[in-house]
């Protein structure tokens, strides 16, 4: 099936060919770009929610309930779940369904799992990418969960147009951890297993945390939840729904599509600028290069010059066919 | 895989296993489920890891899976191979059902092994329904990983495609 094909049965309904979709569009290189040409002027409509947080606090879990939530109002729900990839072998294990089996049996549910390969940040290189296809195939909400996230993997904030940061009590300090990056990402605050006796403790601190914050135009809520037994997800949902109305009314909104924006072609690009560099480090030419440095001759410094030099002169490489 | 079940004959270990291959690109991407009503999974995580540990990238579903779930589930991940684990002895009536379901959403050209307590016996029917490899207990983790290796990297040549 040739690319323009695919994508047109993709947005036709077909979901086996919504799911190769996916698989081009994360294999990268030219069918990729192509296919997003066709499918980017087709989405827009999606309300898209990134939940992120520490391994364990509840991410897979939180997102069944919520998809169910979003099931019962009759909206088409997509799940991107992305996990992690082993840096010694590229391999992965995908897990994120187990916790999601309720949403079984149900076609107005599309849920994928993506291995964050080469991405940076607790994204998936493709999660853009993936979450464009989603929202052209019709899928209205988008329930995108990261790799488990600690302090400085905010990379959803690019891509998500709401960001739910959902801690756990008794994950150790991890409040401290959430106070450097993820924190600021948040536009809603979740305590999950708040049927945890510290969970009044975990919710304390991030009030206090949020006191002593300048106030901003949107104050992110604090919600607890209990994901497991389905409590306060009812609020959880409101709370998205109180922040995507925030976005459309305010200035906000377009301010941050345009952030968006830039956050997607800058990761883009430099995902574009570092393979090229990568391809540049294994030719031949370089090992006289690497000698100079590893026998002190040159600096780390100089031969990054070298390369980026190389790489800014050279056209640029095509992806070996896989 | 079997720890409380002593049944069927552990799967010769060859003495010429073939050196498995390097992981292919992009990753294999493949599906471990377990149909039916055992509750323990301790074999199909350790054949998912040592899957993962091999380049590939593993959808793990967890247990009670119904036939239509895990072809649901094989269809939304776009996986090349799924691997069926079976404690039950039910795989004669839950193996058939998949492949039916698989064949529902037009999914006719996947690599279906099945792992677990499956007697010698039962190999050549389950092989006739489709199965393209039976892993008994015994059998060492490089046999499957090599298998699906191989089965995936010909799935591949032969549909021209990942």
């Amino acid at each position: 099936m040739s690319t323009d094909a695919l994508v047109a049965a993709a947005l036709a309904g077909d979901r086996r060919a919504l799911a190769r979709l996916l698989s081009l569009l994360e294999g990268g290189g030219p069918a990729a770009a192509a296919a997003l040409r066709a499918l980017y002027p087709r989405g827009g409509r999606a309300h898209i929610v990134g939940l992120t947080g520490p391994a364990g606090s509840g991410k897979s879990t939180l997102i069944a309930a919520l998809a169910r939530q979003y099931r019962e109002r009759g909206e088409p729900v997509g799940v991107l779940a992305i996990d992690p990839t082993s840096p010694y072998t590229g391999g992965a294990l995908l897990g994120d369904r187990v916790r999601m089996q309720a949403l079984a049996g149900d076609a107005g549910v599309f849920v994928r799992s993506m291995a964050v390969r080469h991405g940076h940040g607790g994204l998936a290189l493709a999660a853009d990418a993936a979450c464009a296809a989603l929202d052209a195939a019709g899928y209205t909400r988008i329930l995108l969960e990261t790799v488990g996230a600690g302090q400085d993997e905010v990379a959803v904030a690019g891509v998500a147009h709401t960001v739910v940061v959902v801690s756990a009590p008794g994950l150790g300090d991890e409040v401290q951890a959430l106070k450097a990056g993820l924190l600021e990402i948040g536009d809603v605050l979740v305590v999950n297993k708040a049927d945890r006796p510290d969970a009044e403790a975990a919710a304390a601190a991030l009030h206090l945390l949020q006191a002593l914050a300048p106030a901003p135009p949107w104050a992110p809520p604090i919600v607890k939840t209990c994901a497991l037994r389905g409590e306060g997800i009812a609020d959880l949902v409101e709370a998205i729904e109180r922040h995507r109305a925030f976005l459309a009314a305010s200035d906000a909104g377009g301010a941050r599509a345009r952030q968006r924006a830039r956050a997607a072609a800058l990761a883009a690009a430099s995902a574009e600028l570092d393979r090229r560099l990568h391809a540049a480090a294994s030719a031949p030419c370089r090992e006289a290069l690497w000698e100079a440095v590893a026998t002190r001759a040159r600096t780390p410094l100089d031969a990054a010059d070298a390369l980026v030099r190389a790489v800014l002169a050279s056209p640029p490489v095509e992806e070996p066919s896989a | 895989m079997a720890d409380t079940v002593p049944s069927a004959e552990p799967a010769p270990v060859a003495a010429a296993e073939p050196a498995p291959l390097p992981p292919l690109q992009p990753p294999a991407r493949v599906l471990v489920a377990k149909p039916g009503l055992d509750g323990h999974d301790r074999g199909a995580k350790v054949v998912a890891r040592a899957l993962r540990d091999a380049g590939m990238e593993v959808v793990y579903t967890g247990i009670r899976q119904t036939p239509a779930m895990i072809a649901e589930a094989a269809l939304q991940e776009d996986v090349e191979a799924v691997g069926l684990s079976i404690l039950s002895g039910a795989h004669l009536t839950l193996v058939p059902r998949v492949f039916e379901e698989l064949r529902a959403r037009g999914l006719d050209d996947l690599v279906v092994w099945v792992g677990g307590i499956i007697p010698a016996d039962d190999e050549p029917a389950l092989r006739a329904m489709g199965v393209a490899a039976v892993f008994g207990p015994g059998t060492p983790l490089r046999t499957t990983v090599a298998f699906v290796q191989r089965a995936v990297a010909e799935r591949r040549a032969r549909l021209g495609r990942r």
